[in-house]
């Protein structure tokens, strides 16, 4: 047996015996993601036990370091770890921006101290991170941003506004884009790390088409943020005036994710499960469906490649904006179509029948898949410059 | 498994990219034997080199003195092939035929492969009855008579048909026309009596007969594997042709793609360059992104079908209608974004519209597999 195997069958074994069989069954609402945190709080016992048991193997984060909080795991048996999971319907331990965003860009650009105090905060699930990024008047031209930090010697007094900051009011940490240089453009930047419980920060959330409110405005008004956090801990990712390198890296890994390039729901075939739920389909309706299909098995296909490439660095660069495109762009076909087979039942907004008018709610949510983290359009026009070299674009 | 060409197989793709550049050419090949009207509708001298190159047996048995490669391999043979648009039985012979041959008898293997390894000899395939391609109805029919068997019946689309020295024949020796079983598959040579070929040019310049067996005399040992047992073989030979066809689509989709990016980086209106107009920028950032998914769902295919995966199945026809539409999309914008020129016949984005096209039908189009897609998942 070659150590992978090896590998895969101690993974399965230790799954079968540690998670619980609750953490098996798909995700339902909002409740059953764990999010960590300093306020968090668990649904039931088994997401407790399931968390707590996997925080202690490293498995929240199972590719990161040991020292770090992670499990150390090579690319590959990370790949295993995921297929088991995914196999035995196994839901992640732990859900949050730190994971999917902070932490691949401390890896990346954080001092030993960071990673050393942040990252295992991350991997244990003890403080939870939003992203403050969009403006009200940048969205799309992010780099336009306004939120100013004015220098005071050991630390920055920020004022200004963010928007589409996800769960800011229930996050402990903002790792958030301030301008420190307002002569230059894209070297005016830099990456702070605050606190949210901090003098100065307001949360108001916005209220979606959905009824939801996952996104909210957040103010700074004089808020006061340390360069540093102690003996190499600075209070910002990389160097000063140099954070939008690490916005762009990082706009990378939300593509990614975004993209659902990980496999699971987002890129699954869905016209058996319509069809038991909606009884005989239109004609029409099983043909879109069957070429639906079609689109989300290949696309499920392009997320392994993309993700196997990524590993060995054959990934072209760009090649997240391309994945960010066309699954966001597939999810958005995969909920019309849901709606579509769903019927009237699809459109009940509030009723037990429908968890509180899930299809209907997921369906309006999908629509901002193609908008959040870089828009469709602006993804094309990344294809076309770095991928094709086209002129002027 | 990763989804890469590990090193052996980058190797090949490098190989296979500069020969088939060089003498696969449209020039040298497409273009060379249609303005000749060249009733084979392919080079044999390429077909020669194919076997030097060791393509013509890649897919057999290293016993019985091919190469024992994989589907992917294959389908890297054919990307290229599908970029160069060259005219090639490699398809039919090398990937269809070898895959049915693969199930003969040792006598059977023993009369076929040799020929087909040193690139001597040409096969083809005669499935599809009827100008689409339905493979669960067979009603060609082949009755016993004495020691053998006695072959009727028409069939269609059969790719180099009259150019070929032995033609892999599904025909039906007991049950219904749309019986699952029941099914044999006979290797029928080209002086066979009775056997009639009515052979035509497609839209791509390549040759196709409708073949009419006119009870054709064969001996029990042109049968490949099981009487009435070739339904399964047929199934491998189509998984195989699918994703076989499915990559060389990969080729057209990419060929057509590049040249149409490398186009927009030239032409110039209204004082700019065409590619400097978002108009045409997003829909060459969409179709990059069509062209490779397709590209990963073929590999995944391929994978499958050569690690025997009951999924492989699925993911051909997944594969086949993927890079259909893909490769559809691409010559189509490319004719629409070269403008007057892409109508001409003298430049090739033409010629990558009009193999697309034949390409597309052969084992089944975009809405034959979607369909396949449909029913396999259960709806």
């Amino acid at each position: 047996m070659s150590d992978l195997e090896a590998f895969r069958a101690e993974t399965r074994e230790w799954l079968e015996a540690n998670c619980p069989p609750e953490m098996r069954k798909p995700v339902r609402d909002e409740a059953d993601v764990y999010w960590g945190g300093r306020n968090a709080t668990f649904k039931n016992d088994a997401q407790k036990a399931w968390f707590e048991v996997c925080r202690d193997k490293g498995y929240t984060v199972p590719e990161w370091p040991t020292e770090y909080g992670g499990a150390g795991l090579s690319p590959a048996e990370g790949k295993i770890l995921r297929q088991e999971m995914s196999r035995m319907g196994a839901r992640p331990p732990l859900s949050s921006f730190g994971i999917w965003m902070l932490g691949p860009a401390l890896l990346h650009f954080g001092t030993e101290g960071q990673k050393q105090r942040f990252l295992n905060e991350i991997a244990r699930g003890e403080i939870r991170w939003c992203q403050g990024y969009s403006e009200p008047g940048s969205g799309s031209d992010l780099v336009s941003m306004q939120t100013f930090g004015e220098d005071k010697g050991d630390h920055w007094v920020v004022n200004g506004q963010k928007i589409w900051t996800s769960y800011a009011d229930e996050a402990d940490w903002i790792f958030c884009l301030v301008r420190t240089d307002k002569q230059n453009k894209y070297q005016g930047i830099t990456f702070m790390l605050f606190d949210m419980a901090g003098e100065g920060v307001s949360t108001k959330p916005i209220k979606l088409i959905s009824g939801n409110s996952p996104f909210c405005e957040t103010f700074f008004d004089d808020v006061k943020v340390p360069k540093s956090y102690g003996d190499d801990i600075p209070g910002y990712v990389g160097e000063i005036n140099r954070g939008w390198d690490v916005a762009k890296y990082l706009l990378g890994h939300e593509r990614e994710m975004i993209s659902g390039a990980g496999g699971g729901d987002r890129t699954a075939a869905i016209g058996a499960a319509l069809k038991r739920n909606a009884g005989e389909l239109d004609a029409v309706l099983r043909a879109e469906l069957a070429m639906f299909d079609v689109d989300a098995l290949a696309y499920s296909a392009m997320g392994e490649k993309f993700l196997d490439e990524l590993k060995v660095g054959k990934a072209h660069p760009a090649q997240p904006n391309m994945m960010k495109y066309a699954g966001t762009e597939l999810n958005k076909r995969r909920h019309e179509l849901m709606m579509a087979a769903g019927g009237s039942l699809a459109l009940e907004w509030e009723s037990d029948e429908t968890s509180g008018g899930k299809p209907a709610r997921n369906w309006l949510r999908t629509k901002a898949n193609s908008i959040e983290g870089g828009t469709s359009e602006v993804m094309l026009n990344v294809i076309s410059k770095r991928i094709l070299d086209l002129p002027g674009a | 498994m990763p989804l890469y060409y590990d090193d052996d197989q980058a190797m090949l793709a490098e190989t296979a990219q500069q020969f088939m550049a060089e003498e696969g050419a449209i020039a040298k090949q497409l273009r060379h034997w249609r303005d000749r009207d060249c009733k084979d509708g392919f080079g044999h001298g390429l077909w020669k080199q194919f076997a030097e190159m060791g393509f013509t047996g890649m897919l057999v048995d290293e016993d019985d003195g091919g190469l024992g490669m994989g589907h992917v391999e294959a389908g890297i043979v054919l990307e290229n092939i599908g970029r160069n648009l060259t005219p090639s039985p490699f398809l039919s012979s090398s990937v269809l035929a070898a895959t049915a041959l693969k199930h003969g008898s040792d006598d059977v293997r023993g009369r076929w492969l040799p020929g087909l390894i040193e690139g001597e000899k040409v096969y083809s395939v005669a499935i599809d009855e009827g100008a689409k391609h339905r493979p669960e109805t067979i009603a060609c029919k082949a009755e016993k008579s004495g020691n053998g068997f006695k072959l009727s019946g028409k069939k269609d689309y059969v790719v180099y048909g009259a150019s070929s020295e032995m033609i892999v024949v599904a025909a039906r020796t007991s049950g219904g026309d749309s019986d699952a079983d029941g099914i044999t598959l006979f290797a029928v040579p080209q002086d066979a009596s009775g056997m009639s070929h009515d052979s035509v040019r497609l839209v791509d310049s390549s040759m196709a007969s409708h073949v009419t067996f006119d009870g054709v005399e064969l001996d029990g040992d042109a049968v490949i594997g099981e009487v009435d047992g070739g339904r399964e073989v047929l199934n491998k030979m189509l998984m195989a042709g699918r994703v076989g066809a499915a990559a060389e689509g990969c080729g057209v989709a990419s060929g057509a793609m590049d040249m149409t990016v490398d186009y927009l980086k030239q032409r110039k209106q209204f004082g700019k360059l065409i590619g400097e107009f978002q108009a045409l920028q997003h829909r060459a950032a969409h179709l990059y992104s069509e062209v490779e998914i397709a590209r990963a769902v073929t590999i995944k295919a391929a994978q499958l079908l050569d690690g025997g995966s009951e999924k492989a199945d699925l993911m051909a026809s997944v594969a086949k209608a993927k890079v259909a539409k893909a490769a559809g999309l691409a010559v189509k914008e490319g004719v629409q974004m070269h403008g007057g020129i892409g109508m001409t016949d003298e430049y090739d984005i033409g010629l990558y519209m009009k193999r697309d096209r034949a390409l597309q039908e052969f084992l089944g189009d975009m809405y034959y597999h979607a369909g396949r897609v449909a029913e396999m998942s259960g709806y």
